[in-house]
């Protein structure tokens, strides 16, 4: 069955580990674990939710984005213009199907950056020589040493509002604080005998990276992807709302709260809706990442070892 | 040399190594790499040869990249920010009163924020998995998870709008009034910011507490027969005060990034929003000092975490690793 | 004699009994299965019991109960806990503080983490007296506390009493621990396994002291330990406890004379004889787990006397004697058999060194360093063909740097000459060509940290035939079937994972990657220490079978005097990173010749003698 019993009975002596005969691979059981908690099946339910409104938004939408369809802040008339218009007279309902995608898409990207190079980086530097890893983590200190927005806005001052170069800072920003936490977990694994023993048999060290202590990390980069992408499309949307993401007059759920801040005692709708999804979105995202840390900790404690 | 002085000493170096770098970083994207700021800055002017060249001259732009860098550090470290190239007044007259005012932002949402984020963690962590504890559970996980702007508008639209008209929704400083009399255009930004970051403190010092509250040696002390108030007050606080003292300070730093989005929200008047205006009109002087100050705070607090940490720790104060 | 149904109280005197431990029950909470039931104990003024018990036997859960006490997950069920007839389980929480400290204390397994790192120990110290109103005065309580440091024989100045439990080390954090548990004179102390993370030495002095402390002030203690010759020489009576239950009870002297249960016969025969007499027999299997236990009789899958009766019911309390009781169905005829018929005396012409054997692995006058600092001075030694040789020390004695230096898994400094077959041996087994890390073989210590968890048995067994060897999928599955047969092993195990396996088949299948590559040496590192101690024999005869079959030269690696009859012919004793003595098994631990090797000696716990005659 799906027993955990936890008990220890002596340090010296065996972990007293109880777990189903089906166990595989750890991430795999750390997903499923997850999935065993309310909190997760309501994230997961969310962002799906979300992103297949994003994906499928456009073709239900009843107008263009940019087409004309009322005087500005109109109000809610249905079922014509469920949600009335924006502050140039676009119908905001229509602007709000279509103004999902970018904001998913950019940070779904600006997070597999992030996790690729953190990844990366946190395993070079978890497993190299020591004069490696010190000049690695210096750097990586003067990256950290920004917020994430201020790293971007930086950029974004040289060389303008580019959509690929906020996700490439985004990402890049994103690079160091993963790096630190696989940085940690390959060192943890690496001291294990099991690394030793590839060591002694004069396996290579970069078949070691990644035949025996990659796998033993997904669970934690798991962990982190859920936390990332949900500070992605803070950062995002932020940067968007800041007015260097999307440029009008594309539909972008940032971009379109800032537009129609102005007209908010009027005309609510295409600051709330917009700011609603967003929020939502984000919390779905960390009910998910929250999830798989908790099945992680669960994990890591019935193991022993982790 | 004590081996506590001794590591305190290295945690500074690296710091102001970091900051020597950070500041190579910023001069580098700024003045050094993009391919001709004269030209960027007169746009079509640039057509002018005598004014671009005049303007490079100005700059400095012709000299070997190494000198110019000096001589910006040099201007840095001496308080010559430069001049502003959209106001054309110098930099440094035109943040003072902008970082003192985003200070003071930063300084009310920390005085707001850690109070309730020590007693929520503690109480949390005190009465696990009770209702309490579950409910602050969902709503710090819920207010961790929203980007600061959301919290903002919502917060606007719940104060400042239809339902209650308390509070002013765009902070209008009037630069004849002395600040700490219209502290209420402070309120929204304050309370934005310590619902961004409180959540996290919260959840990071429930995590540390129940960890403390879970050791062999809180175990022990109960077993001696202590009277709970002295295991909690002597043996479990002690050990909770480490790492509640770097997640703060660390924390503190994250606002350093956080008043950006925020202050550009409610038209506060502070160097967050000052920056967004700068990297709008790519005023360069502006946009370097905002971010070499905006790091320096960050690198500041990290630092502060780290020495309170060593100072707090007797393992680490004895200079054991 | 009528069997008794239920654990009742036993028919001892009932004045002198202070403790008193009737039907507990220990549930996981909230699962609530249960890690103990029906245990009962008794102990008198002045008495140390000895609870005695392996992995998932339950006796840490046991101890803590007597103070009404468990960690979050578990929970005291049922059951009754009298001290001097006080039922601790029933007190409201301001009596139990009172008890707590007062009238019975706790010494910790480890007090490296049970002292608060964030508080002088002098303030640990104090706060127990302080709490239970010791004194009438604070010079009152300074004395007191003067006095019991030196009870512990610590110093008890201003200076070293500021210190942090860090700054101590672990015998003297041991001995804070001992201090504050003796402080206000309890009526029971109990000690769970306090010596267990202490070298030989500091183990055998702390000893030293509680023996003494509890026969100078008349405590009656509770001594838990999964060590046996630990307690032979400390406790007068002893409890073995088997899957969660008292299966014995009885004097130290009835017990290993003759004991009635199965288990506690074969234990017995698992503890390592450091005067050589016994071969060592472990038992096969392992012990089930908190819900796992079978119904009937838990040991039964491991027993040789096992009926059906055993599959069924759980066999009732006997109590052929006062005092003395077992729970077996054949109690009798277990008892009446002869102690020697479990003795098997060990092949003594095995060590005999007869023909000189060419040197396989010689170290000639190696120094090795570890960041600045040489922890390895001057090693001159070797390993010849077919033989095992022992290194014994400490910790920190440096016999796993040597280990791991001739295994080059040292990469830092090393002088000297290493040499194999003749040849020198590079300092990193990287560099050495493929040849030779095939014919040297290292096996870790802990069976949990040296198989991959993310892999099934047969990828990690694949692994150094892919290295060393070119062979078809076919011929490597034979290869590891054949291996896994050498080691006693099933081939239905190169599906699972190592978590779905017991510490003594994880460090089976370590032995097994080893013997994969087809080695020359097999370096074993310490390879039973994580293991209980009927595994530990099960293991060691192993290695033992296997040295010999397949003429392996062996080095291995032990801190346990004991252990090296049982395997070895010929044992270098080391100490603070030098080889302190050398020589033929028998000859050094019969007639040592340097005063470490007598003081280690006498400092390993042995049980008492036994005898080839009836």
């Amino acid at each position: 069955m799906n027993d955990e019993i936890i008990v220890s009975d002596s340090e010296l002596v065996e972990p007293a580990v109880v777990h189903a005969d089906r166990r595989r691979s750890e991430w795999l059981m750390t997903i499923r674990e997850a999935w065993r908690m309310g909190r997760t099946k309501i994230g997961v339910g969310i962002f799906a939710f979300i992103v297949l409104l994003a994906i499928v938004g456009p073709w239900i939408a009843p107008y263009s984005p940019t087409e004309f369809v009322a005087p500005p802040f109109s109000p809610a008339d249905i079922p014509k213009m469920w949600l009335g218009s924006d502050y140039i007279g676009h119908d905001v309902l229509t602007r709000v199907l279509y103004g999902g995608r970018t904001v998913i898409l950019l940070s779904l990207a600006a997070t597999v950056i992030g996790l690729g190079l953190g990844v990366t980086l946190g395993l070079i530097t978890g497993y190299a020589r020591r004069w490696i890893d010190e000049s690695v983590m210096r750097i990586l200190d003067v990256v950290l040493a920004f917020p994430q927005i201020v790293l971007t806005l930086l950029f974004v001052s040289i060389v303008g509002p580019k959509l690929w170069l906020i996700v490439l800072m985004v990402g890049i920003s994103h690079a160091p604080r993963i790096a630190r936490v696989a940085r940690a977990a390959t060192l943890e694994v690496a001291q294990r005998d099991f690394v030793h023993a590839a060591e002694a048999f004069g396996v290579a060290r970069t078949k070691i990276l990644f035949n025996e202590i990659m796998p033993s990390i997904t669970s934690p980069l798991l962990v982190e992807f859920g936390l990332r992408l949900t500070y992605s499309i803070g950062l995002i949307a932020a940067l968007s709302f800041l007015g260097f993401g999307m440029q009008p007059p594309a539909a972008d759920w940032g971009l379109m709260i800032n537009e129609n801040r102005i007209g908010i005692v009027i005309q609510p709708w295409p600051v709330f809706v917009p700011v609603l999804l967003i929020g939502i979105l984000t919390i779905g995202t960390n009910l998910i990442a929250d999830g798989l840390g908790r099945a992680l900790i669960g994990i890591e404690r019935d193991t022993g070892v982790g | 040399m004590p081996p506590l002085l001794k590591l305190i000493l290295i945690r500074v170096g690296l710091g102001v190594l970091t900051l020597f770098l950070v500041s190579i970083v910023v001069f580098a994207a700024t003045q050094a790499l993009p391919g001709d700021t004269a030209r960027a800055i007169l746009g079509k002017e640039a057509a002018n040869k005598v004014r671009y060249e005049a303007l490079r001259e100005e700059l400095g732009l012709n000299e070997p990249v190494a000198q110019q860098y000096v001589g910006w550090l040099g201007g840095v470290v001496t308080g010559d920010l430069g001049n502003s190239l959209v106001q054309d007044k110098a930099v440094t007259e035109l943040l003072s009163r902008r970082v003192a005012n985003t200070a003071v932002l930063v300084l009310i949402a920390a005085l707001l924020s850690i109070p309730i984020s020590l007693l929520l963690g503690s109480l949390t962590a005190l009465r696990r998995d009770t209702k309490f504890d579950v409910s602050v559970s969902i709503g710090s996980l819920s207010l961790a998870a929203l980007p600061e702007f959301v919290i903002g508008i919502v917060l606007i639209m719940l104060f400042a709008t239809q339902v209650f008209k308390w509070l002013p929704a765009v902070s209008r400083v009037d630069p004849g009034v002395p600040i700490y009399q219209q502290l209420e255009l402070f309120v929204l930004p304050a309370i934005t910011l310590t619902l961004a970051v409180a959540p996290y403190i919260t959840r990071i010092l429930r995590a540390s507490t129940i960890e403390v509250l879970e050791s062999e040696y809180v175990m022990m002390a109960r077993l001696k027969g202590l009277p709970e108030r002295l295991v909690l007050n002597r043996h479990a606080v002690p050990n909770a005060l480490a790492p509640a003292l770097q997640v703060t300070a660390l924390n503190l730093a994250w606002l350093a990034g956080g008043v950006v989005v925020v202050e550009y929200l409610f038209n506060f008047p502070g160097i967050g929003s000052a920056l967004v205006d700068a990297v709008a009109n790519r005023d360069m002087p502006m946009v370097q000092a905002i971010c070499l100050i905006i790091a320096a705070v960050y690198v500041l607090a990290n630092l502060t975490a780290d020495i309170l940490t060593i100072l707090v720790s007797p393992r680490l104060r004895t200079g054991l690793r | 004699m009528e069997p008794t149904t239920s654990a009742g109280p036993a028919t001892t005197p009932e004045r002198d009994v202070v403790l008193m431990v009737e039907g507990l029950r220990i549930v996981l909470d909230p699962s609530g299965v249960d890690i103990d039931d029906e245990v009962s104990l008794v102990i008198r003024r002045g008495e140390v019991l000895g609870l005695v018990g392996e992995s998932a036997s339950g006796k840490t859960t046991v101890a803590t109960s007597l103070l009404d006490y468990q960690r979050r997950g578990a929970k005291i069920a049922a059951g009754h806990v009298e001290i001097d007839g006080q039922d601790i389980l029933s007190m409201g929480p301001a009596a139990l503080r009172a008890v707590r400290g007062g009238a019975i204390s706790y010494v910790p397994q480890d007090s490296s983490a049970a002292l608060n790192p964030a508080l002088r120990i002098g303030t640990q110290l104090m706060e127990i007296l302080e709490v239970h109103g010791f004194g009438a005065s604070a010079a009152e309580r300074e004395a007191r506390l003067a006095q019991m440091m030196a009870e512990v024989l610590l110093p008890s100045d201003k200076v070293f009493l500021r210190r942090y439990p860090h700054q101590l080390s672990g015998g003297q954090q041991q001995r804070v621990a001992i201090a504050m548990a003796f402080a206000n004179r309890p009526k029971v102390i109990v000690l769970d396994e306090p010596t267990t993370a202490l070298d030989v030495t500091t183990q055998a002095h702390v000893l030293d002291t509680i023996r003494d402390l509890t026969r100078s002030y008349g405590v009656a203690a509770l001594y838990v330990t999964h060590d046996l010759a630990v307690v032979s020489n400390l406790a007068d009576r002893i409890a073995v406890m088997y899957a969660g239950r008292v299966v014995e009870t009885g004097t130290r002297d009835e017990l290993f004379a003759a004991g009635h249960h199965p288990y506690t016969r074969k234990l017995l025969a698992s503890i390592p004889d450091i005067t050589g007499e016994r071969a060592l027999r472990g038992i096969p299997g392992w012990a089930p787990r908190p819900g796992r236990r079978p119904s009937g009789c838990a040991f039964t899958p491991r027993c040789d006397w096992a009926v059906d009766r055993c599959h069924e019911e759980f066999p009732p309390v006997e109590e052929p004697s006062p005092g003395r009781r077992v729970r077996c169905w054949r109690w009798k005829e277990v008892g009446v058999q002869v102690a020697d018929l479990d003795i098997h005396l060990r092949d003594k012409s095995l060590s005999a060194r007869d023909t000189e054997e060419k040197t396989v692995i010689s170290v000639r006058d190696v120094a090795a360093f570890y960041q600045r600092k040489e922890i390895l001075h001057g090693i001159t030694t070797g390993l010849s063909e077919r033989r095992c040789l022992a290194l014994v020390g400490e910790s920190g004695s440096g016999k796993t740097t040597l280990a791991r230096c001739i295994a080059g898994l040292h990469p830092h400094k090393i002088v000297g000459d290493i040499e194999f077959g003749g040849k020198a041996l590079a300092r990193d087994a990287r560099n050495r060509p493929r040849a030779t890390r095939q014919a040297i073989q290292y096996i870790f210590q802990s069976p949990y940290s040296s198989l991959n968890p993310r892999k099934t048995i047969g990828q990690i067994l694949s692994q150094p035939l892919r290295v060393f060897f070119d062979l078809s999928r076919d011929e490597m599955e034979g290869r590891m079937e054949k291996v896994l047969e050498q080691v006693a092993l099933d081939s239905s195990l190169l599906s699972r994972y190592p978590d779905q396996l017991s510490g003594g088949e994880r460090q089976r299948v370590a032995i097994a990657r080893g013997l994969a590559a087809e080695p020359m040496v097999l370096i074993c590192d310490e390879v039973t220490s994580w293991l209980d101690v009927s595994v530990q024999a099960a293991i060691i005869e192993l290695l033992a079978g296997l040295q010999r079959e397949m003429g392996l030269s062996m080095l291995f690696v032990t801190h346990n005097l004991a252990l090296v009859r049982s395997i070895s012919q010929e044992v270098a004793v080391m100490n603070e990173g030098r080889i302190v003595e050398y020589g033929g098994v028998d000859a050094v631990l019969e007639d040592p010749q340097a005063d470490y090797t007598k003081k280690l000696l006498s400092d390993t716990p042995t049980i008492p003698a036994v005898t080839a005659e009836a």
